[in-house]
């Protein structure tokens, strides 16, 4: 309990140190909102009846913290060049960001299992060190190269998947997958490795265990081993990656988005920055962050959770 | 009692490389480095000289415009064909390197240049100061760095200075922490406790003790952290945020050539493959010196 209660704390204090950094930085630094909204052509009189419209012209503090006011109740403001409400536009963007990586980590999954276990079972083998060279080239694609190249290859050369428009779920399963696959498969392609070094370093320990050799020694066949005795405690640690991971992807999606054209959060915080959509940009900046800092939170509660010698450790730490 | 080797007096408080080589891991047999470290390291020289002395080595105007050969392939006359302004692919891609060099140089000299103080005061006063430095680092963590840079680049515009210093900036975390756990893992030794006893003050300590053995593992990171600036760099160039357009840079021409992916997929190919083979060779660099230099980072992340 007072593990949760210090995390809890420390979270509050985050989450108010952002929305106050995010505040200052797009209101106080240069590049006034009123003269973007006024455009160019505007007299001064014109800017200054925008800013005093938007209360610009009262000091910072005092703005911070009526925005804070209705930021909590749930009151975002409204984009100055769609006049949309600026909660509805992440809302109804959301799920789109929270597929794409959903859909990524399966493929990242999917990909580190099977090559850890093989690397872990072939430990420094050829094998092993061809997975380990590849994946290390891996890492070194960025993702929007990845995205360029899957384009090139996949949908262009080989003409397996035309690059489609995003079709939402209502329009079927197949319709709404098949334009998640190639942004999810250039986001894995960095993922999958991280995951793999980690579930083959932890498989190697496992393999050391006695009762692998006790299982071998009754006759079972390999692979019966490794995926029913082995694979389980393995794992563990990858798991937990899995999960602070997704904080990560959050930043890696939104190249991915706005390249797919996936209406998701990222592409509209790449689009409310070009049209230079300041309040947009300060709604979708908190709310990324606050995201983030949730999933780490939970994670790290999960993690207490599954292994009880944190829940004492780090209460004093 | 001298060195022998160097004929100085041999200073009891100053051990300081020799623990390094005790701490020497396992990687490669008895310090010779191999393929995987010396090709890479040729690619990078090759890259950074022409880089360099890219107006003097014959190469075609990055700008030139040439409208009869647009978007052509591969020839003699342009080695790796032209984009769809008929500009030289080979010229952009050498004047691109200058800045994907400068940014992946000077960004993460930025945030060493201020996160190993940080690291260092948090590390060796502890308590309090730690505890703040720490917090501090976390919530800055909680903003993802893209997101941070995006933000940057609204406010400040799209710019070499301004793209180094705020790639700079997200350097500082992961520096503070590395020299955070060197100094941690030094403070207790007994040449800092010498130190104190002839009479050494904290600063005294932190610069002539602690500063040597913590800039090894710090610099060690380094050559990974321009990697992954040059990462960064070429997403913020890629989405048109970095040095403004007609300056040739790597993710900037990737870009460019998306529209014409189907029938010139050189224009994004060849940019694309200097450049992976470039972050792939900072990382292969780095980590060979890194495995050999240092493992204190995992200490106490």
């Amino acid at each position: 309990m007072r593990y949760v209660l210090k995390r809890v704390r420390r979270l509050v204090v985050v989450i108010f140190a952002v929305t106050l950094f995010t505040f200052l930085l797009v209101n106080v630094l240069p590049g006034d909102v009123a003269y973007d909204i006024a455009g160019q052509d505007a007299s001064e009189e014109e800017v200054q009846a925008i800013r005093a419209d938007l209360g610009l012209d009262r000091p910072v503090m005092v703005r911070y913290v009526e925005w804070l006011g209705d930021f909590v109740q749930g009151d975002w403001g409204r984009s100055f060049r769609t006049d949309e409400p600026v909660v509805e536009a992440i809302l109804s963007r959301f799920p789109v960001s929270l597929e794409l990586m959903l859909v990524a980590q399966v493929f990242a999954l999917i990909l580190a299992v099977p090559f850890g276990i093989i690397a872990a079972y072939r430990a420094g083998r050829t094998t092993d060190r061809a997975i380990a060279t590849a994946g290390f080239m891996s890492l070194s694609i960025p993702s929007f190269m990845a995205a360029i190249l899957l384009i090139l290859i996949v949908s262009l050369n080989l003409g397996w998947l035309p690059t489609s428009e995003y079709e939402p779920l209502s329009e079927g399963l197949w319709a709404n997958l098949r334009a998640f696959i190639l942004p999810a498969l250039a986001i894995a392609m960095a993922e999958w490795v991280i995951l793999m070094r980690v579930l083959r370093a932890d498989m190697i320990g496992v393999l050391q265990q006695d009762y692998i050799s006790l299982a071998r020694a009754k006759g079972l066949p390999v692979w019966h081993v490794i995926l029913r005795h082995a694979l389980k405690p393995a794992s563990f640690s990858m798991i937990t990656v899995l999960g602070l991971q997704i904080g990560n992807l959050v930043g890696g999606s939104i190249i991915i988005e706005s390249i797919f054209a996936l209406p998701g959060v990222g592409r509209l915080l790449i689009n409310a920055i070009y049209a230079r959509d300041f309040i947009v940009v300060q709604g979708v900046v908190v709310f990324i962050a606050f995201a983030y800092v949730m999933v780490n939170f939970i994670v790290d509660l999960l993690y207490a959770v599954l292994d009880p010698r944190i829940r004492t450790e780090r209460a004093d730490g | 009692m001298a060195d022998p080797t160097t004929n100085r007096p041999l200073d009891p408080v100053r051990p300081t490389l020799s623990r390094f080589r005790r701490m020497r891991p396992t990687t490669g047999k008895s310090g010779q480095f191999g393929i995987a470290f010396w090709l890479p390291l040729a690619w990078l020289v090759l890259i950074s000289f022409t880089a360099i002395f890219a107006p003097w080595i014959g190469i075609q105007d990055p700008d030139s415009l040439d409208f009869i050969n647009l978007q052509t392939p591969p020839n003699d006359a342009h080695l790796l064909g032209t984009d769809h302004l008929g500009r030289d692919v080979l010229a952009r891609v050498i004047y691109g390197a200058r800045v994907s060099l400068v940014v992946g140089f000077c960004a993460p000299v930025v945030g060493m240049l201020l996160g190993l103080p940080i690291g260092m005061i948090a590390g060796y006063f502890g308590g309090r100061i730690d505890g703040f430095i720490v917090g501090a680092i976390d919530t800055f963590l909680a903003v993802p760095g893209l997101v941070l840079l995006l933000l940057f680049s609204l406010i400040f515009g799209g710019s070499l200075l301004v793209v180094t210093v705020s790639l700079g900036l997200l350097f500082i975390p992961i520096f503070s922490r590395i020299s955070r756990a060197a100094t941690l893992s030094f403070k207790s030794s007994e040449f800092i406790l010498a130190a104190r006893t002839i009479g050494a003050n904290d600063f005294n300590i932190l610069v002539r003790e602690l500063l040597p053995n913590v800039v090894l593992p710090v610099l060690a990171f380094g050559l990974v952290a321009v990697a992954g600036a040059i990462v960064v760099e070429g997403a913020l160039s890629f989405l048109g945020l970095s040095v403004p357009a007609p300056h040739p840079s790597w993710g900037g021409m990737i870009a460019g050539g998306r529209e014409h992916l189907e029938e010139s997929p050189h224009i994004s190919i060849f940019p694309a493959i200097v450049m992976f083979l470039t972050v792939l060779s900072f990382n292969l660099v780095g980590d060979t010196l890194r495995s050999r230099f240092a493992d204190v980072r995992e200490a106490a992340i």
